[in-house]
């Protein structure tokens, strides 16, 4: 599966809020998207899955144009995962995650025996089966993500969207979310995220694309892509990146103006 | 039913499940029949069905005439009427409160009832016959609706949700001021009166051929609702999450906002406006069932039902007069409403 963007205009309204941009997903590939807040991810996100029309250029998912799909069809092929589900009735988190088979059953049908074992196995896949019949705006911001992350697996599709998957999740739950994310990413899922933290990248992906005002700066291996300089041009602030031998990948630390010196721990 | 109870947990066991599923249909069908045996004329339980059967085998009942009247051509059309006009508002306010996802939504957020309100007064002003004032009760509903509808399709920058709601809020008013108009305009002795009793809902005058006129429109609007029941949960996800999961959100919003308008303007055609039902019912259905709608559309049904025709049979019976059903229902469904804010957990956020 393959979702590629050749000079594509996208925004709300009339006003392009990004153009030009091209950009290319192939099968099996994890791409993470960074820029800072306001640049454009969620919107080219959403023009990307066809929610919302895009302005001019080409958007083919498999060589065929997204906004030719219908959304059964898209949905059968790309799964969705936004930043937070508002939550208005508070849903089982099983029934949550079996929202994801509406594009697999039929138009009157309600999700059947095998529906069920799917969705439970999603669950499980993602840790979080224990969790099936509590209320899904009774669990924690983390155990939301991985439920919302179950729903779009239960759709079956070759392709994750994830909007900032680990935004507003505390520590420990970052580090969760990206495990299950490398998990997904080794079964052969082609997944497409934005993140704020660079080490999320250096940690996941095999691609990375740096996006600034709509447009994309760069793209390309996390290790040539993600230098400091870049970074630093990126985000307007000085940043430093390092190898760190304990977690085998790089990670990016803002260098604070501010920042108190510290002398080097010695020993 | 204690707080506890309206909390709701998994069944511990399929036996209890079972047990919690019965229950609004024994509360149904205890409440209907008391509504057909009481009444200013007494007649048993055996005597009524006694007449059922006679008149569905065509076989004489052996019962005197005014019997016969008073269970076939009296209670059963009222009885009947309030089962259907009760479950069609309750329906459709679960329908409404899960497409505008807000629980405080009554199926009149879209001007149904204004727009049969107002169908139904000019009916009553211009002094035409009753067949008329409903068919233009029901007209006037299904058209405030469409034009709302047409006005949100129209508005393509914001949500549509939010849009639809704003649209029903201005034709609302728009429509309100019409009815008040009319209302200064009419005859203060004869007409005012008809205006103000359909205004507040009464099952008092309803007869066989009204129910059974009415009876197909909203057969036809509960149909899709029951067939796309499960899909109804997708809709209280915001729309491009729903798109997002394969709903074609706009198709989807038109069949079931038409589907509850039928079923709201064919009920309010022939009861009047009746207030409270279509917000109460599947807030209480909801702490009951939980908020999936496979499991709440049929509780709705079934207590929407029930609680008209319990409140009906008040108002035949707790005074000399017929009280109007709209002030029965807000005056007992208020201090519910309140009592269910305080103590149910769950149901809503």
């Amino acid at each position: 599966m393959t979702l590629s963007a050749v000079d594509l205009s996208f925004g709300y309204g009339s006003t392009p809020l990004g153009s030009g941009l091209t950009l290319s997903i192939e099968q099996g590939e994890v791409l993470c998207l960074l820029g800072p807040n306001g640049c454009g991810k969620t919107t080219l996100f959403k023009t990307l899955l066809g929610l919302i029309p895009s302005l001019g250029g080409r958007l083919e998912l498999d060589g065929r144009p997204v906004a030719s799909f219908s959304r059964v069809e898209f949905a059968r092929r790309v799964g969705y995962v936004p930043q937070a589900s508002a939550g208005y009735f508070p849903f089982e988190v099983l029934d949550v995650v079996l929202m994801g088979r509406a594009s697999r059953i039929g138009t009157f049908a309600a999700p059947s025996r095998a529906d069920h074992a799917i969705a439970m196995g999603m669950l499980d896949t993602l840790g979080i089966a224990h969790l099936a019949a509590r209320s899904f705006s009774a669990i924690s911001g983390g155990e939301r993500q991985l439920a919302l992350v179950a729903r779009a697996l239960a759709q079956e599709p070759s392709m994750l969207v994830m909007d900032e998957p680990t935004a507003s999740l505390d520590f420990g739950n970052q580090a969760r979310v990206l495990e299950r994310i490398g998990a997904l990413a080794a079964s052969g899922l082609t997944i497409v995220l934005s993140t704020h933290d660079p080490g999320h990248a250096f940690a996941c992906a095999d691609k990375v694309a740096l996006m600034k005002n709509g447009a994309i700066v760069a793209t390309g291996a996390p290790e040539t892509v993600l230098t400091a300089e870049a970074l630093g041009a990126l985000y307007g602030v000085d940043v430093a990146v390092s190898w760190l031998e304990q977690a085998r990948h790089h990670v990016a630390v803002p260098v604070l103006r501010t920042s108190r010196a510290r002398q080097a721990p010695s020993g | 039913m204690s707080g506890g109870g309206l909390r709701r947990e998994p069944p511990a066991s399929p036996a209890a499940g079972l047990l919690r599923a019965a229950i609004p249909w024994a509360l149904l069908a205890a409440v209907t029949l008391v509504a057909l045996a009481s009444g200013k004329y007494s007649v048993s339980l055996h005597d009524i069905a006694l007449v059922i059967a006679a008149k569905l085998t065509g076989s004489a009942s052996g019962l005197p005439q005014n019997v016969e009247t008073v269970v076939w051509n009296v209670r059963l059309p009222r009885v009947a009427c309030g089962l259907f006009v009760g479950a069609s508002l309750a329906a459709a306010g679960a329908v409404y409160q899960g497409l505008f996802r807000n629980p405080l939504v009554s199926p009149d957020i879209l001007g149904v009832s204004a727009g049969s309100s107002l169908g139904a007064v000019l009916g009553i002003f211009l002094s035409l016959p009753v067949l008329a004032i409903q068919g233009l009760a029901f007209v006037g509903g299904l058209a405030s609706v469409a034009l709302v509808y047409t006005i949100g399709a129209a508005v393509r920058r914001h949500d549509p949700v939010l849009v639809l709601a704003l649209a029903g809020i201005a034709i609302g008013a728009l429509l309100g001021a019409c009815i008040s108009l009319v209302k200064v305009l009419a005859d203060p002795y004869n007409q005012l009166p008809a205006i103000t009793f359909w205004l507040l809902g009464s099952l008092a005058s309803v007869t066989q051929g009204d129910f059974l006129s009415v009876l197909p429109a909203m057969i036809v609007g509960l149909i899709p609702i029951v067939l796309l029941r499960w899909r109804l949960n997708l809709m209280t996800l915001d729309d491009q999450e729903a798109r997002a999961l394969g709903i074609e959100t706009t198709r989807m919003r038109l069949v079931l906002i038409a589907s509850a308008t039928l079923m709201t303007a064919a009920a309010v055609s022939i009861s009047g406006i009746i207030g409270w039902i279509g917000l109460l019912v599947p807030h209480v259905a909801r702490a009951f069932a939980g908020p999936n709608f496979s499991r709440l559309l049929p509780v709705t049904l079934l207590l929407g039902a029930g609680y008209l025709v319990g409140v009906d049979t008040l108002a035949r019976g707790i005074a000399q007069v017929e009280v109007p059903l709209g002030i029965l229902t807000a005056a007992i469904g208020a201090p519910f409403f309140i009592w269910l804010l305080v103590t149910a957990r769950q149901g809503w956020q």
